[in-house]
């Protein structure tokens, strides 16, 4: 009776070790694209040597639970086939062995102590922020990330990366693409092997910077920096999630590195430093609701007033006095007027104005013939709609 | 008190003022199984939405009142009252006690419960909607970022607390001064001793979790700044207070189930549970322990690395003692005389799968590779392993097995197995999937998720519908019971049973042990 | 019945209730305080102004300092550091300049809180000027420098050889109860 009770579980015991190693090896042997493997069971080894350090431990204490795990279940399993009373067993009345107590105390302890010492070796690996190649100041937003290259020389290059998934897609409207809620149109781009440093904070709650392939992630608090350090080793698109609750869009936040070869990386960087070299003599014009409306009037005097009338009572355009659209959102009046109404008269001033104009003319318009709507626009909003962001 | 006793009164009010231990053991457990389904409901949501990708059912602000509601409620209305309304019922049975030290605030205990659960709940009809920033309440997406029902939330949980502080000075008053002559602490059942151990736990625990939200009433309302940079405080502060008050806390739910499966192994064991001086011991260990580990759960925050590792290692040493205790309820079951019967089939069940939620625990304790795990689904399986298949069931566990006791009627055995075996698969399916999800990349409390977690999402909402569904079959078998169910057979309702709550008749009558008992020890 | 016991028992869990409940507030709070202190978590301000010390700076180290601005929710000045980052020698006195514009219409006073990484080095980090000990008033339209002291100290530990100071902008005019606005 015993014997066949202890023969089943040796026997089950096999094929389920089996099973698992298949399943977990196949994992491991596959390239660290898991994003485009859909039902992945197990974590990725990911780029960075930190990462392949991880993951290794995670290998190593995974198939310790697993073994033990099974030993556990295979004398359950045996206890209950071979103790049934309705296969006869008496039960036996000991109840305590001060031996097994130590033993069972002991063992366990030294099985962690196995443990810990890789584990500590591996923290100090991951805390290990010294000598950066390149700095960015990673930002979390509600909903969104901003990445703020650091420059020596002052020239940061910074934008926002927001989700690119559009609603329709999440409402069922249109077929859900390959990178569903992972795709942004702004990129992190990096370079291969070169050690880039993560300097994470937040902007309103806290929200987690997480991506797995580069085995980082660092809580970004608000007020505070924390430091997290990658150096992929291989070219590719790496994708990560927010990964702490940050109010309502938190599953809508998420992060793309495109890790790519120097020389393409300084391509990349160059445009955007002439993009960001733009984008700062607008950033360097912060103009104050006077100014803007002071030279907005000459704009309007000279752009607009035409069809809009010289005190924006209307005529061949809508009046622009209590004009919902002047007394509406910002974006939308931005909008309309770098774009122009299609159908209509109303051209495309985004053409035909620069920034600074475009703002002064969209603020003097809010806050004349009555409107006093007390916003303004600046330089940057108008040059940022004309990038259709 | 005179041998001369009253039935209980006639009619609703005897219920809105008894102070008998069983009454408010009875209240305790209907209000806690009227919370599970009510926060189970939370969860049928959560994992209908979750179905597919892409938001067919709920917006994403419902979504995050959803999670957040299902963790208060299961967590502080339904496992936690459960076990309190146990320790009403069998303590004072199980150390031939009248009645709790304290009658009268033990009913206070429990009225205010249902008032404070009532006011939470009523937060999802507010302007606003109900709490949405998680059932760990982070500042400042819990301050400056809350709804308006953040008060309420505040409120209700500082009556909660105070609830579960009155029921535990009166669990700790009631076992040091009440057990029958010749009951030493060491001769105690283990279920008394791990709710001793749970009450010191939450008398130290409950005042820290009423400072954390009291100080965040003061930033909301009062212009402090405890956990606001701009003012000089700090985000992180909160965390370490909440996980002060929070790793006790989730040692505070398992214990009493720890307690219960010490009593019902033994009993279809046929045996006594081996190593109860070690068991007592392992507990306080494990108790204790609980207070020098909570930053396991901050390991991305952000720390300095001598902070880490010093969590690491105290987390780690957390599962000797915890280890102790499942090979001393394998070795009870050993070289017995097993049956198996509803309350050892749920517990056989606990001791695996509790195993397997403390080994991912450990794996989540080594501080580098949490950095992967870290608020991912891995963790949600986890503690959904520790605190299902652990303490509900261990719960379930208990009502199975003191049922006759408490009503004199036998449930129905089929359908209790029935029962057993639905939410065994019904779970598994639920939670397993959910381990390959966290570690492919998918992060915690999110209505929406990339394609390739498609298929486990599947797999997990499908189990959880079928674990829901099965514990209606629980509720109707509770109820069949005490309607329709044959008299349990004698006062020693199961043959293996050991205890003096199996010397007095079945249904226990409204007062017992109003002399105390001759009590031999067993063998301890 | 053990009345009295029992009475004991209860008051003495209820003194631990209580506190406990202190402790959180009396302890805790200041207890975290500190140890950011002591390990330099998080820039926390001690209070104490850093006494010069007269001892010749350590020229065969050089740190490397970065500098880094960022704006919290609600705060639209613009802000950002003059200089990147300098390179100093422990012990000798450096000086760098933020620029902050206030570019709406109203008056509003600003916080700074600043945050180091690594953690380590903050408490070797003296500050012996600095903008952000004091509230920054600036009227509408206004910019201003706002200006750093400070000395690396000598006993920086030997790995560290570069530091990070990021401060964060905050908004506390509400907080500040209209006092009047100095325009620099």
């Amino acid at each position: 009776m015993y014997q066949r009770a202890k023969r089943l579980s040796q026997l089950a015991l096999g094929p389920v070790l089996l099973l698992l190693s298949l399943v977990t090896t196949s994992a491991w042997a596959e390239e660290a694209l898991p994003w485009r493997r859909p039902n992945q069971v197990n974590t990725t080894p990911g780029v960075t040597e930190v990462g392949h350090t991880i993951f290794g431990l995670h290998m190593m204490v995974f198939w310790l639970c697993v073994v033990i795990g099974l030993v556990v279940l295979a004398v359950m399993i045996y206890t209950i086939f071979a103790f049934r009373k309705s296969a006869g067993a008496k039960a036996s009345q000991f109840h305590e062995s001060t031996a097994l107590e130590i033993a069972w105390t002991v063992v366990p302890f030294l099985i962690l102590i196995v443990m810990a010492v890789p584990a500590t070796n591996a923290l100090i690996k991951v805390y290990d922020n010294t000598n950066p190649d390149l700095d960015i100041l990673v930002t979390g937003y509600q909903w969104k990330w901003k990445y703020e290259y650091i420059d020596p020389q002052g020239n940061n290059v910074s934008f926002f990366s927001n989700l690119r998934t559009p609603q329709s897609e999440i409402r069922g409207e249109e077929t859900k693409g390959e990178h569903y809620l992972i795709e942004v149109d702004e990129p992190v781009v990096i370079p291969v092997n070169k050690k880039v440093r993560f300097l994470v904070t937040g902007n309103d709650v806290i929200h987690s910077f997480w991506v797995p392939e580069l085995a980082v992630k660092r809580d970004a608090i608000p007020g505070f920096i924390n430091e997290v350090s990658a150096r992929p080793t291989e070219i590719g698109v790496y994708r990560g999630q927010c990964a702490e609750l940050c109010g309502r869009d938190h599953g809508f936040m998420p992060i793309v590195v495109n890790v790519v070869a120097e020389n393409e990386y300084n391509d990349w960087l160059g445009k955007k430093k002439s993009e960001a070299a733009e984008l700062k003599a607008l950033m360097d014009k912060q103009f104050t609701l006077a100014e803007l409306v002071e030279r907005g009037k000459g704009v309007y005097d000279r752009a607009c007033a035409a069809c809009h009338g010289a005190n924006g009572e209307g005529g061949v355009g809508k009046a622009i006095a209590k004009s919902p659209i002047a007394t509406g959102a910002m974006a939308g009046h931005l909008d309309i007027i770098v774009h122009g109404k299609p159908g209509t008269a109303m051209q495309a001033f985004g053409a035909q104005l620069n920034e600074v104009d475009l703002a002064a003319v969209t603020t003097y318009q809010r806050n004349a013939f009555g409107n006093n709507m007390g916003d303004m626009a600046q330089p940057v909003d108008v040059y940022k709609v004309k990038k259709g962001q | 008190m005179g041998e001369h006793h009253h039935g209980p009164a006639k009619g609703l009010m005897r219920w809105v003022l008894t102070t008998n231990h069983k009454d408010i053991g009875t209240l305790y457990l209907w209000f806690s199984f009227a919370m599970f389904i009510l926060g189970g409901s939370f969860a049928m949501i959560i994992r209908a939405e979750l179905f597919q990708p892409g938001l067919q059912l709920v917006n994403p602000e419902f979504f995050n009142q959803m999670t957040t509601m299902h963790g208060l409620v299961m967590v502080f209305g339904a496992i936690m009252p459960a076990f309190v309304g146990l320790a009403n019922w069998m303590i004072p049975l199980m150390i031939g006690a009248p009645d709790m030290a304290l009658p009268r605030m033990n009913n206070l205990s429990f009225w205010i419960l249902p008032f404070a659960f009532l006011t939470l709940a009523s937060t999802l009809f507010m302007d606003g909607g109900a709490p949405n920033f998680g059932w760990t309440f982070y500042a400042p997406l819990s301050t400056t970022y809350a709804p308006p029902s953040v008060t309420i939330f505040i409120f209700a949980v500082h009556i909660m607390g105070a609830s579960s502080i009155m029921g535990s000075i009166n669990i700790i008053a009631t076992v040091v001064n009440m057990r029958a002559p010749g009951m030493t602490y060491m001769k105690m059942p283990l279920f008394v001793w791990t709710w001793l151990i749970t009450a010191f736990l939450l008398v130290a625990v409950m005042p820290v979790l009423a400072g954390a939200v009291t100080m965040m009433l003061m930033d909301i309302h009062f212009g402090t700044s405890f956990f606001s940079a701009a003012g000089g405080g700090d985000p992180v502060l909160f965390q370490h207070i909440f996980w002060f008050f929070g790793h006790p806390e989730v040692y505070i739910i398992i214990l009493p189930g720890f307690g219960v499966v010490s009593q019902v192994i033994p009993a279809f064991s046929r045996k006594p549970l081996f190593g109860y001086a070690s068991m007592v011991y392992a507990t306080a260990s494990i108790a204790f322990l609980s207070f020098i580990v909570w930053a396991h759960h901050m390991y991305t925050v952000g720390m300095p690395i001598a902070g880490e590792l010093f969590f690491m290692y105290a987390t780690m040493l957390i599962a000797v003692p915890t280890g102790v205790k499942v090979f001393n309820w394998i070795t009870t079951m050993f070289k017995g005389s097993l049956t198996f019967e509803t309350p050892m089939l749920f517990a056989i069940a606990f001791v695996f799968l509790f195993t397997v939620g403390g080994l991912s625990g450990i794996m989540l304790s080594l501080a580098p590779v949490d950095f992967q795990y870290h608020d991912s689904y891995f963790v949600v399986a986890h503690f959904h392993y520790t605190m299902v298949a652990g303490a509900i069931f261990s719960m379930s566990c208990a009502v199975y097995y003191w049922l006759p006791k408490w009503t004199g009627k036998m449930y129905n055995e089929t359908m209790g197995k029935t029962h057993f075996w639905i939410s065994f698969l019904g779970f598994n399916l639920t939670f397993f999937p959910q381990h390959f999800v966290g570690l492919a990349g998918m992060p915690r409390r999110i209505p929406d998720y990339a394609l390739q977690f498609a298929d486990f999402n599947m797999m997990s909402s499908i189990g959880a519908f079928i674990y829901g569904l099965s514990q209606l079959l629980f509720g109707f078998n509770i109820i069949r019971t005490i309607v329709a169910g044959k008299p349990a057979p004698e006062a020693k309702v199961w043959e293996g049973a050991q205890g003096l709550e199996w010397t007095v008749p079945s249904p226990a009558p409204y007062h017992t042990f109003s002399t105390p008992p001759e009590f031999k020890a067993e063998h301890h | 019945m053990a009345d009295n016991s029992i009475a004991r028992t209860v008051t003495k869990l209820s003194v631990v209730v209580v506190g406990m409940f202190a402790f959180v507030f009396v302890v805790m709070v200041p207890l975290y305080n500190t140890f950011c202190e002591v390990f330099g978590l998080n820039g926390k301000y001690s209070g104490e102004k850093y006494e010069v010390v007269d001892a010749k700076p350590d020229e065969s180290r050089r740190i490397k300092v970065v500098f880094v601005a960022n704006r919290a929710e609600g705060m639209p000045w613009d802000f950002k550091p003059k200089t990147v980052e300098v390179f100093v020698h422990p012990g000798a006195v450096a000086n760098i300049a933020y620029y902050a514009k206030n570019v709406t219409g109203n008056d509003m006073v600003a916080q700074a809180v600043p945050s180091f990484v690594p953690a380590r080095a903050a408490q070797y980090f003296h500050k012996t000027e600095c903008f952000c000990f004091n509230r920054q008033p600036l009227a509408a339209g206004h910019e201003t420098d706002l200006g750093l002291q400070f000395i690396v100290d000598q006993e920086l530990p030997a790995d560290i050889s570069e530091i990070t100071l990021s401060y964060t902008i905050f908004d506390i005019t509400d907080r500040d109860g209209g006092k009047p606005v100095a325009t620099r």
